[in-house]
Formats: structure tokens, C-alpha cells, sequence
């Protein structure tokens, strides 16, 4: 058999000539001799000490010109010893998504080759069956696509014609909604270091969503101060009904009283601001909003349906979840009157009679409307309408 | 047999000695092997405690070796080398010149400036020195030698005064500069000598580094089990890589001693030690203060 030979030309160990050498050893088996060619003076006593720094062994016969000749040792192949394969990069693909990825894959890729004896990084949400839905990546896709720049997106400059007390009404809502929206980016954020990255699309689902939220805030608050008016009341009801959210440490639980009940909900009254808010840039930046939030719910829906189809029982622990919050928040408010009242006279367009009998039935026509939806998305996840109907009742006041 | 563990003397020139002897602690433990260690900050210490019988094995440095051997033998007794790394044999120092300069043989140094090491390093100072000696140059009365001391009494087990030397002869500071052959290529790999700078004027003849040292008094089965085991470590074991990765070796082997010839030879030609293993050279001694 004849030497492998590789020509590294004029470069030294100290330009990279190792580069070349190693591309040749690694073409071949421990124990394998490829011979060197080239021309710098100290190649071949560098190549020595590189050899003994590497664990390969320099047997430096000048045969066929070579300046050294190299036999491969083992130690380079030592990484890759009881390494393992940690799925597969495309979520589609046959074994690629593990139903509970060990902690020592920790941050590498999915589908890396991973060294064993590395760190072993606690990610608590690491159970496909909790966490998954094979429409992440498709939802992640539509969110990146629908990213907007609030920026462009928004005509900020056109004209605001209502009066002040209808400004007024605009700018409550607006700071109802903008806690809201905290709340919805709070939640997500905390899950989102928990979950183990080999569920990636589930990691860049829950980015998105609070790339989203951060958006929102910043529209909803800009809106709120565009006629130069002072924000509204923040209500202590409205915070405690938000708060039970915060302190919800289950991912499912978490996400279907935020996603499916409140955002759900939320996508009827972003939608209701589309069809009556009194001028163009409050339509507009409800309108946005609400594309954001159809898909924030799409994606709960669509991990919470996967969820109880392996897990039944889940629907129960939901409906307990529920029944709970609903207890927990009997002693508050609820929806504060501020709000109500200012999304009445927001819809009517005027302080009048006429006005406010228009918004009145507009919020009644609404409030049916949040009703219907919930439980449309509660027989989605598997509750029998008469279920669907209690649930539904029980959903804080608050919207959220 | 009793409890007391195995107790291995190291000198802590980094931090990651700390990490290092630990990893070895909990898996020599593993091996149902009692392990621990001592550190101290320097090898003359080190050599001092180990003749006091203060440690069982001592991780030394190549002079840390010349001093023991001369200590224990002056005191009727011997040392042995018995493990040392896969890294620490047959290495060689070079003095580098500019590759632009006009230095091609040895005797051009002359009357020029050599960088070296730190006072106390063998591979950076007293080696490449010993050599520029043997090749007709005294260093200090033929050339002028321009020292970097970082880390004195770590027997240039630090890095730092080797880089220090380099970086004087890149900025033209210096005529030369002596660094062991690995370091050449780390320099080059993280850029403090840029591809094609500098030129080998000059190589040392092959010498051996660290080892595991013990005396005659030690238990002589421990000692022997505890070299087994260094040698039972392989790289492809995930727990023991780090920890070779970290100490720099892919493989134990037995020690040996035909590789301090060139350093035993060096400390005498330059008067560092005496044959006793006192410390004659003064600035070392005026800087360890004794
Ligand atoms: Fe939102
Ligand atoms: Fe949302």
C-alpha cells in the first residue's frame, strides 16, 4: 500500500500547516500512517512537538520526500467514544423530537453529536408529551412572517376628531390593556429558560410570543399618550386576577388560563376595537394586536390538544385550575367599572343617549361573543358542552 | 493498613491546579483509592516538605526533580521518577529570532540581547542558556540575557514570562527569545506571534518535563498502585478526559529519568544548584528571600 501523502506547500505550524495534516488524519483510522510534504524549514521538527501535543506519534522517515511521516493515535477519536446523537435538526423526521431529552444534551444542537461528560443544565420542562405540538415550527414560521414594525405598521399621525371624554374612555382601556399584556409576556418569559432546548420550536414559539407582547405594550402605550392625555387606573382587582396567572407554576395550567381562557378572550375584544374604536390608529393597532394573539392561542390550543389526547386526565386538572382561580377571585371585582364603562362609550362613539345605548349593546353583543368562542376552544380540548358552558362562566371578569 | 490517604505535594501556579487535583481526588475515591493533596506556592518548598517527609509523592517540575534527586542523595537516600505524562518527554526549547532579522547562525549572537523566562524556569532559562553555553556563548559575557521573571519559584511552570519574552522580541526590543516548542505553537495559534514573524535559530536537544516523585522511605505498594492507576486512565473515559484535557496529556506513562541529563547538566554549568541541592544562583535566592 502506498503512503498517503498530503502537501501543506510552504506553510508552517505557526500558519495553519496542522489544518491540512489534520484533514489527512482524519481521513484515516488510529494506528494509519499519512506522510507530509512541504517546504518550511522547521515543519518537520514542529510537526514533532504538534504530534506529541495532539497524542499522534511523529516517525519522522523522509520516505517518498516526506518530511514526516504521522501515525494517527487514538486521542482524537476520544470525544466522539459513547457520544451520542441528540435527535434529528428537522422536527419532522423519523426518532427526531426524544420524549424526555437527558440534561447532559443541555444547550447543544438538536441533532448535534454530544460529548458525553459535559455539564447537566436542569431544565424542568423537559417531557415531550407536556410541552409539544408538531405545528411550533409551521406557528413560529407565520410569527416571524407577521412580524410588524409598530414604526411603519401605525399611521401615528392621523388625526384623533372624538372628544375628550371619549379620549378619555380610549386611554382607560388602553392601560386595562396594557397590564394585560405584561402579564402575557411575564408568563411566557419564565417558562420559556425552563424548557429543555432540544424542544426547540417550542423555545422560539414562546421568543416570539414575548417579542410579540413587548410590542403590544409599546403600541397600547403609545396610543394611550398620543393626544397627550395622562394613563388611566390600574385597579387592584384587575392586577389580583392577573396575579393568580403569575403564580401558576404548571406549564399547561399556565398556558390554558392565559392562552386558551384570557388571550382567547382577548382576541374577541382586540377584535371588538377593531370594528368600533373612534378613530383609525386605535382600529389599527387593535387589529395587529389581535392577528398576534389569534396565533398565541393557536399555539396553546394546539399543544394543550396533543396533551390531553396522551394524557386525558389533564382535562380535569384544567377544569379544577379554573374552578380554583374563580374561588381566588371571588373576594375582587372583577372587570373594574372604569373599563366597562369606557368600553361603552368607546363603542357609541359619543357621550349622548344615543351614544351609549349604541355601546351598550355593542359590549352585550360582545360579551356573548367572548362567551362563545371560550367555549368553542374548551370543546376543542375535549369538555362536553355542558362542561364547556360552567368552565366558560367561571373565567374571570377581567377578560384575562 | 491504615486510613491515612495517599498525599500528593503540587505546586499551585493556576488556579485550575485546584480543579485539577480535586477531580483526581474524587476519582482516585472512586477507585477505592485514599487520595489528597497539599499545595504550595512554590517548588523549593515543595522539595524541602517532600524530603521532610511532609508528602508521599510530589508532581514536580523538571528542576523540582534536580533538586529532590540532589537533596535525597545528599542525605543518603534516593528519589525516583515513577509516572510522568505522555507530553513531558522529548521536548525541546528553541531560541526564536525575527524572521527578517539577519541572525542565521548561533555565533551572530554576539554581543546581542537574549530574552529568557523567568530566573527558575528550565525550559525558558536554564536549558536554552546551558545550550547557547555549549554552542561557545557565555550568556552575560558574549550576549546580554534580558530576563522576564513571572511567577519566580514556579520554575516558569507559568506561562506568562515566556509570552512576556516573545512580545519583547516581536516589538524588536530583543535579538532573541527562548520558549519550550509547545508554546511556540500556542503563541502563533492565539496571534502573539503572527504567521511567519520569527524563525527557529536554534533547537535544544530533546529533554523530558514533569514527574511523579517519590523517596526511598515511601510505602513502596501504595506508590505502586498509585502509578497503576494513572496508568489505567484513559482519554477515552468522559470523566477522566477533563481532567487529562486540564493537566494537559492524553496518557500516563512510566517514569523515567535519561531525560534530565540535559537539566541535571545545565543547573551545573550554570551554577544553580549545588551538588547537595543547595541554591547557589543569587537573584534566585535574594528573590525567594533566603
Ligand atoms: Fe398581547
Ligand atoms: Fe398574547
Amino acid at each position: 500500500m502506498t503512503l498517503p501523502v498530503v502537501d501543506v506547500g510552504a506553510l508552517g505550524l505557526d500558519g495553519g500547516a496542522h489544518v491540512l495534516v489534520r484533514l489527512a488524519l482524519d481521513e484515516h483510522k488510529p494506528g494509519d500512517e499519512v506522510g507530509v510534504r512541504g517546504t518550511h524549514p522547521d515543519l518537520a521538527a514542529d510537526l514533532v512537538t504538534w504530534c506529541r501535543m495532539q497524542g499522534h506519534q511523529c516517525v519522522s522517515r523522509g520516505e517518498s520526500d516526506c518530511v514526516a511521516v504521522i501515525r494517527r493515535g487514538a486521542a482524537s477519536w476520544s470525544a466522539w467514544r459513547g457520544a451520542e446523537r441528540s435527535g434529528e435538526p428537522d422536527a419532522r423526521a423519523e426518532g427526531a423530537i426524544a420524549a424526555r431529552p437527558p440534561a447532559s444534551w443541555g444547550l447543544a444542537a438538536r441533532g448535534a453529536v454530544v460529548e458525553p461528560g459535559g455539564p447537566e443544565p436542569e431544565f424542568r420542562l423537559d417531557l415531550r408529551d407536556e410541552l409539544w405540538t408538531d405545528r411550533a415550527g409551521a406557528l413560529y414560521a407565520q410569527a416571524l412572517a407577521g412580524q410588524w414594525d409598530p414604526a411603519v405598521a401605525i399611521d401615528w399621525t392621523e388625526t384623533i376628531h372624538h372628544g375628550a371624554q371619549i379620549e378619555r374612555a380610549v386611554v382607560q382601556v388602553m392601560t386595562f390593556l396594557v397590564e394585560n399584556e405584561e402579564a402575557a409576556l411575564v408568563v411566557p418569559a419564565r417558562f420559556l429558560g425552563q424548557v429543555h432546548p432540544h424542544f426547540r420550536e417550542i423555545q422560539q414559539m414562546l421568543a416570539v410570543t414575548v417579542a410579540d407582547e413587548a410590542r403590544h405594550i409599546e403600541v397600547f402605550t403609545r396610543r394611550a399618550t398620543l393626544t397627550g392625555s395622562e394613563l388611566a387606573l390600574s385597579t387592584a382587582g384587575g392586577r389580583a386576577s392577573l396575579q393568580t396567572l403569575l403564580d401558576e407554576p404548571d406549564f399547561a395550567t399556565a398556558s390554558f388560563l392565559l392562552s386558551v381562557m384570557g388571550e382567547g378572550t382577548f382576541v374577541s375584544l382586540l377584535g371588538f376595537l377593531e370594528r368600533h374604536a373612534p378613530d383609525p390608529v386605535t382600529r389599527r393597532v387593535a387589529r395587529l394586536t389581535c392577528q398576534d394573539e389569534a396565533r398565541h392561542v393557536a399555539f396553546s390550543l394546539a399543544h394543550l390538544e396533543r396533551h390531553v389526547g396522551v394524557e386525558p386526565e389533564l382535562r380535569a386538572r384544567l377544569a379544577r385550575a379554573v374552578e380554583q382561580r374563580h374561588r381566588a377571585l371571588q373576594g375582587t371585582a372583577g372587570l373594574n367599572d372604569d373599563v366597562f364603562d369606557a368600553l361603552v362609550l368607546l363603542a357609541g362613539g359619543a357621550p349622548t343617549p344615543e351614544g351609549v345605548a349604541l355601546g351598550w349593546q355593542r359590549v352585550q353583543v360582545l360579551q356573548r361573543e367572548m362567551a362563545d368562542s371560550r367555549r368553542a376552544r374548551l370543546n376543542r380540548l375535549g369538555f362536553t358542552p355542558d362542561e364547556s358552558d360552567v368552565l366558560s362562566s367561571l373565567h374571570t371578569r377581567n377578560f384575562m | 493498613m491504615s486510613n491515612r490517604p495517599f498525599v500528593l505535594g503540587a505546586v499551585a501556579y493556576d488556579p485550575k491546579v485546584v480543579t485539577i487535583w480535586e477531580g483526581f481526588k474524587q476519582w482516585f475515591a472512586d477507585q477505592g483509592f485514599a487520595f489528597d493533596y497539599v499545595l504550595y506556592s512554590g517548588y523549593e518548598a515543595q522539595a524541602e516538605a517532600h524530603l521532610a517527609g511532609h508528602v508521599d509523592v510530589t508532581w514536580d517540575s523538571p528542576l523540582c526533580w534536580v533538586r529532590t534527586r540532589r537533596l535525597a542523595e545528599a542525605g543518603g537516600t534516593r528519589a525516583h521518577a515513577i509516572a510522568m505524562r505522555d507530553s513531558d518527554q522529548d521536548l525541546t526549547s528553541l531560541v526564536l529570532v525575527r524572521a527578517d532579522s539577519n541572525l542565521t547562525e548561533v555565533s551572530q549572537l554576539r554581543g546581542r540581547t537574549v530574552a529568557v523566562g523567568a530566573v527558575d524556569s528550565p525550559q525558558a532559562t536554564l536549558l536554552p542558556l546551558a545550550h547557547l553555553a555549549g554552542l561557545g556563548l557565555e550568556p552575560g559575557s558574549d550576549f546580554t540575557v534580558r530576563r522576564f521573571d513571572v511567577m519566580v519559584n514556579k520554575h516558569g511552570d507559568h506561562v506568562g514570562g515566556e509570552r512576556d519574552a516573545v512580545k519583547a522580541l516581536v516589538a524588536g526590543e530583543v535579538d532573541a527569545a527562548c520558549v519550550i516548542d509547545g508554546n511556540h505553537l500556542v503563541f502563533a495559534k492565539e496571534g502573539t506571534i503572527a504567521a511567519g514573524a520569527v524563525r527557529v535559530l536554534t533547537r535544544t536537544a530533546p529533554f523530558d518535563h514533569c514527574t511523579m516523585t517519590v523517596l526511598d522511605g515511601v510505602d513502596r505498594a501504595t506508590a505502586d498502585r498509585f502509578v497503576q492507576l494513572l496508568l489505567s486512565m484513559s482519554f477515552d473515559d468522559p470523566v477522566v478526559r477533563p481532567l487529562l484535557k486540564l493537566e494537559g496529556l492524553k496518557q500516563w506513562r512510566v517514569g523515567r529519568t535519561t531525560g534530565y541529563v540535559p537539566l541535571e547538566s545545565a543547573v551545573d554549568r550554570l551554577s544553580f544548584y549545588g551538588p547537595d541541592g543547595s541554591i547557589l544562583n543569587d537573584d534566585y535566592r535574594s528573590i525567594l528571600g533566603t
